[in-house]
């Protein structure tokens, strides 16, 4: 398949409608308020359907601003009947929306005999016939759709870079906002009309469905990758462009690798954010499964290092031998298959020395386990003095707190413990290293 | 500098004196982390049989936590906890659990009967209903409590106090031997607050033990007949007379200590360096 | 300055956009005007025909969807309880791949693919799968629950569509019914189906009754749940079982989009009515199963409207009434009970200010009431009253006999100054009481259930009164 002009616009549609919703949906989910772009895309039903009673015809100012009123009178409901029916926010949202919607469905039934305008256009819009609808602008013929949508685009945009600092911190603390003078119900209402707006102007081209994807992943799929909130606009935001282009190519390419018939952009775009939402879920570096992961193991290793070490440290304590792999094994308390590669890697960096089957410890290796054991008698000694309980419980969370390397701690534990020679259970503390 | 206390051998000598069985509550070494963040560290404890016991300690000192944890509510990261000499899994029965006034739905719609027959659905079983006899000997504690006049009455029309003698009832529906209180007198005037006392009192002069998370220092003295105190880890436990010492009281509120606060937050960053 | 400055941006954004308006949105060539014809009422006979049961089919979809809006209105009792009302909305969204998939499966197996039981399996299994990764997304990542419903409800239900537009374009198979999943359509209901829709209807509420008070103190009380040996998790997990399969099952006859109302929208409804959770129980599902049943008759006589919008229709004007007639909480009951509540605080506060003047004066004598008078301007200066509640308060005492009402004045009656005195008195408890055990706990006695303030008030005061005379 050839990229053709249509692909162009289609797609364009697609990046203008997801950013629009993707500027916004941000503030949604860390308002923590993120059905309600679900429920205004429903609810604007009704104020299309009597926008188009009123002036017969498919999208004109009229409806643009009965698509606002009602995403403000949905706002305003949801909450009354939360404050004033003892109702919870989920439930009085959703007594709100699906009564508005089947009131927009049964009036837009009734609409639908006289003009297209069908339930399922409403859905899945159809950016498939953007370009048999267009209008000169200029001297270029752009399709309307275009034109709408990025009008609206621009409007989003310049609604948050007007009122980024006031957005900020009525999303982030509404009472404090409102303590300082900012109106935080003005900015919500304002968000929603935002909103019902962006639904509407993305209902015909692009469909609804997109409204509520957009409007929610992109900005989820950012949050997991930053805490700053300028730069979580920009990555939805490029999120956004992202699920719209591999939506379309996916739509066209995807279904007939199976061989399947091609398929509607609109359902793929959603599908597509859904996906890249899915992906950074895992591999995002700060909050992602797979650098949790990753991060555990690491410490996980250096804990069983650690651990290594004290044991054959503990062994030479006692007999100046050192330890047999058996030895270690009795006192090792992770999985033995951690062992071995410790061992190994301890046997690389130099830190033990095989000795037929005994491993001892190198210089490098002994200073360490000094450092070690040091942090351990003093963390028994500390705690201790400041726990009351048997002294032979302190064994097992010191071994736990033995693996801070943190600086800051490590030296008002030695100041608290400058003067003790030996801990509770009368072994003796080694002395701070030289260096 | 350590000031090397002798290890008391008194102190923790109940181990070996008194059966097991005869403990309401033991805790033995219990750490219990948020996130891998101890927010308890290696508490060890003795609940004594047919007391009022309190655990007082500044916010966040862990004293809910604690009450949580011998409830199983929260991961233990290490320890155990035995109610009479087993584990809480096999004499769960035996608790009774007054939960904070924050943490129920007080719209919901049930009446004081209900909330009280609640505590017998357990006993009831799956699948069965709740018969006319459960409804009677749930009645019978509410007038144990006090509360008759107000069984048809829907939880949230209760003042502070009702609410409280009303959860006291359900645990007395369980037939409890242990209650464990979350803050029972948070919202409660000085008033109510003594005709909740009384009650109590009454309680566990039939042998019944009671925990409570208490906040007062001041009435601490006059409720309760042992005091544990908190703060991350047990500073000290026994009679209020010897335990509430300004030495002891010192530690327990005299700010975090830093060097134990910095260690949980290393050990819950252990992982994300 | 700034201000005015976006000020005088925005009004001059809005000025302009009516002016784009013939630009932008110029009636488009592309949309035809359809023909224009009247929206036909049902005729008398059809309107016979449905009232009366006549047809078996008629029949027996009826009492489907009725079953299932009473499974529903049940089930959603311990859903809005447990606050989980909108987890019945991205549950019944995510349930659309599934149909689509097992609709696609059967063509591929070589039949029609329009097997209901097949296709609400499918479903089942999606909207479970939903649940999984709403689960997931809340426990593993660092986004709230909102973000997790929405993220599962906006992308299953695209990847939905997505497959629907595929099945549309296929060869084989028709795929004409499938979108009625959607918007929901009694009519193209099959009697075999009502008869799935009956069973598992009937299956949903013989287990919510079974396990009622399980499910009772879950919604309750998690904490004391879990700390009473229940699992909570396995009752959640049978809870979302029970509200999965009452959202599939509904998924013909409402639709996916609105299913989620009949979870939501009848518990609601009754607790204006009630406090008692079984009377909530009966009421809830009562009100599911009238709005079943009078949505599925009138979208049977009007066969163009969707089903669902109906249904829920129904139901929304029934949550209407309830919430301004609802005898428990209902906006008027509130209203009332305010406004007497009121006026008890205006007569009161009158009958103290008389009683305080009446006290002060040495003309004033107990035996003998009627000769004594108390001028309005008096009265208005002794307390700041605003003229209008001054006049509410004479108007309501002299109504309710405590007060006789002249030109110039006020006359106490026999029983208005026993009242009075009884205020009084009780008004100097009440400030010892304060003064003794300044502590809160009063506030928390709910104004508008004024009974209570009266037992618990007679309580107090008698051992008061006692305190005070030892």
């Amino acid at each position: 398949m050839e990229w053709t002009v249509l692909d162009f616009w289609i797609v364009s549609a697609g990046i203008l409608a997801s950013l629009s919703c993707a500027l916004l949906g941000n503030f949604l989910i860390l308002k923590r308020m993120s059905m309600m772009g679900d429920a205004i895309s429903h609810s604007v039903l009704p104020g299309l359907a009597i926008a188009f009673f009123l002036t017969s015809s498919k999208a004109s100012f009229s409806m643009f601003l009965g698509a606002a009123v009602l995403g403000v009178v949905t706002s305003i409901l949801t909450q009354w009947i939360h404050k004033h029916g003892n109702v919870d926010q989920g439930a009085s949202m959703g007594v709100v929306f699906t009564i508005l919607f089947a009131i927009g469905l049964v009036l837009i039934v009734q609409a639908a005999d006289s003009v297209d305008l069908d339930p399922g256009c409403v859905l899945y819009g159809a950016v498939e016939y953007i370009a048999l609808d267009m209008i000169t602008f200029v001297d270029f013929e752009i399709p309307r759709a275009i034109v709408v949508l990025s009008l609206v685009f621009l409007l989003n945009s310049c609604f948050v870079l007007l009122f980024f600092k006031e957005l900020r911190i009525t999303t982030f603390d509404t009472q404090y906002a409102t303590s300082l003078g900012f109106n935080s119900d003005l900015m919500h209402y304002a968000l929603m009309g935002l909103i019902a707006i962006t639904v509407v102007a993305a209902f015909e081209s692009v469909g609804s469905i997109i409204v509520i994807a957009m409007l929610i992943v992109p900005g989820a799929t950012a949050y997991l990758l930053t805490d700053r909130l300028s730069l979580m606009i920009f990555l939805s935001m490029f999120f956004a462009i992202l699920s719209a282009v591999l939506g379309h190519f996916s739509a066209v390419y995807f279904p007939p690798f199976f061989g399947f018939p091609d398929t509607n952009t609109s359902g793929m775009m959603a599908t597509l954010s859904g996906v890249i939402f899915f992906v950074v879920v895992i591999v995002s570096p700060r909050y992602g499964l797979f650098s949790s992961l990753l991060n555990k193991m690491v410490t996980r290793f250096r804990v069983v290092q650690e651990d290594v070490l004290s044991i054959i440290f503990r062994s030479e304590e006692e007999n100046s031998l050192g330890a047999t792999k058996e030895h270690i094994l009795l006192y090792f308390i992770h999985h033995p298959l951690w062992l071995s590669i410790a061992m190994k890697f301890l046997e690389f960096n130099k830190k033990i020395n095989r000795r037929g089957n005994v491993y001892v410890l190198t210089a490098i290796g002994n200073s360490e386990s000094i450092t070690l054991m040091r942090s351990h008698r003093l963390w028994e000694s500390y705690l201790s003095t400041e726990i009351q309980a048997p002294h032979s419980h302190f064994h097992d969370t010191a071994d736990r707190l033995e693996h801070i390397h943190d600086a800051d701690i490590q030296e008002t534990l030695d100041l608290e413990g400058r003067d003790s020679e030996f801990d509770p259970s009368g072994k003796k503390i080694p002395p701070e290293s030289e260096d | 500098m350590f000031k090397l206390k002798k290890n008391n051998p008194e102190k923790f000598s109940f181990h070996m004196d008194e059966h097991p069985s005869d403990i309401p509550i033991a805790v033995h070494d219990l750490t219990v982390s948020y996130n891998r963040k101890p927010v308890l560290w290696d508490v060890d404890l003795n609940i004594p049989k047919g007391k009022l016991v309190a655990i007082v300690g500044p916010n966040g000192a862990g004293k809910s936590t604690l009450l949580k944890s011998i409830l199983h509510l929260i991961p233990i990261a290490s320890g155990a906890v035995k109610i009479y000499g087993r584990t809480f899994k096999k004499n769960k029965h035996l608790i009774g659990y007054v939960p904070q006034r924050e943490s129920v739905d007080w719209s919901f719609p049930v009446n004081a009967l209900d909330t009280v027959v609640m505590g017998m659905y357990r006993k009831i079983g799956w699948c069965l209903p709740v018969l006319r006899r459960h409804k009677e000997f749930a009645m019978e504690c509410l007038r144990r409590v006090g509360m008759e006049d107000f069984y048809n009455r829907q939880i949230s029309q209760l003042s502070g106090g009702q609410q409280q003698r009303v959860f006291i009832a359900r645990a007395l529906a369980e037939r409890a031997e242990i209650f464990l209180m979350d803050e029972p007198f948070a919202g409660v005037d000085a008033r109510t607050e003594r005709a909740i006392v009384t009650l109590l009192k009454e309680i566990s002069s039939s042998g019944k033990t009671v925990l409570a998370v208490h906040h007062d220092l001041n009435t601490v003295r006059e409720y309760f007949d042992h005091v544990i105190l908190l703060n991350l880890r047990i500073i000290d436990s026994g009679s209020p007379d010897f335990v509430l010492t300004e030495e002891n009281l010192r530690r327990t509120y005299g700010g975090r200590l830093t060097l134990l606060d910095k260690a949980a937050t290393a050990l819950s960053n252990l992982d994300r360096e | 300055m700034k201000k005015k400055l976006y000020f005088l941006l925005l009004s001059f954004a809005i000025l302009l956009l009516p002016s784009l308006n013939p630009l932008l949105f110029s009636e488009p060539s592309s949309l035809v005007l359809k023909h224009q014809h009247n929206f036909d009422w049902p005729s008398s006979e059809d309107f016979l025909r449905i009232i009366s049961l006549r047809d078996y089919n008629t029949r027996i979809v009826l009492l489907g969807t009725m079953l299932f809006g009473f499974a529903s209105g049940m089930i959603g009792v311990f859903v809005t309880l447990r606050k989980r009302a909108l987890v019945g909305d991205a549950v019944s969204h995510a349930s659309l791949p599934g149909v689509v998939i097992a609709f696609i499966f059967m063509v591929s197996l070589g039949g029609t693919g329009k097997f209901l039981p097949g296709l609400l399996a499918g479903a089942l299994i999606s909207s479970f799968i939903g649940v999984g990764v709403i689960l997931l997304v809340r426990n593993y990542t660092r986004l709230h629950e909102d973000a997790a419903l929405g993220i599962v409800l906006s992308v299953f239900f695209g990847f939905g569509v997505a497959l629907l537009g595929i099945t549309q374009k296929m060869k084989e198979g028709n795929s004409a019914g499938l979108d009625s999943f959607i918007y929901g359509k009694t009519a193209s209901m099959l009697i075999s189906d009502a008869w799935l829709i009956l069973v598992s209807a009937f299956v949903v509420l013989i287990l919510s009754v079974m396990f009622f008070k399980e499910f009772t103190i879950l919604c309750f009380d998690e904490e004391y749940t879990l700390a009473r040996g229940w699992s909570v998790f396995g009752l959640d997990l049978m809870m979302m079982f029970l509200t999965v399969g009452v959202t599939v099952v509904g998924l013909q006859a409402v639709g996916l989009i609105l299913v989620v109302a009949l979870l939501i929208i009848p518990p609601i409804s009754a607790r204006f009515w009630t406090s008692n959770l079984k009377k909530m129980f009966l009421i809830s599902s009562c009100l599911g199963a009238i709005s079943g049943i009078l949505g599925a008759a009138v979208s049977a006589l009007v066969p163009k409207l969707p089903a669902g919008a109906l249904i829920v229709l129904v139901c929304g004007i029934l949550f209407l009434v309830s919430l301004l007639f609802g005898s428990e909480s209902g906006m008027f009951i509130q209203l009332y009970r305010n406004l007497r509540f009121q006026y008890r605080i205006l007569i009161q506060n009158l009958l103290r200010s008389m009683y305080e003047i009446a006290n002060s004066k040495q003309s004033f004598k107990e035996d003998d009431l009627k000769s004594f008078m108390i001028d309005y301007e008096e009265l208005f200066n002794f307390r700041s009253w605003k003229k209008m509640s001054l006049m509410i308060a004479v108007e309501v005492s002299k109504f309710k006999n405590l007060v006789i009402k002249t030109k110039k004045g006020l006359i106490f009656t026999k029983s208005g100054y026993l009242e009075s005195v009884r205020i009084f008195r009780n008004h100097h408890l009440w400030e010892l009481y304060l003064l003794n055990y300044a502590g809160v706990g009063l506030g928390h006695v709910d104004h508008f259930v004024d009974d209570i303030e009266h037992i618990i008030e007679s309580k107090i005061l008698e051992e008061l009164g006692e305190e005070q005379r030892s």
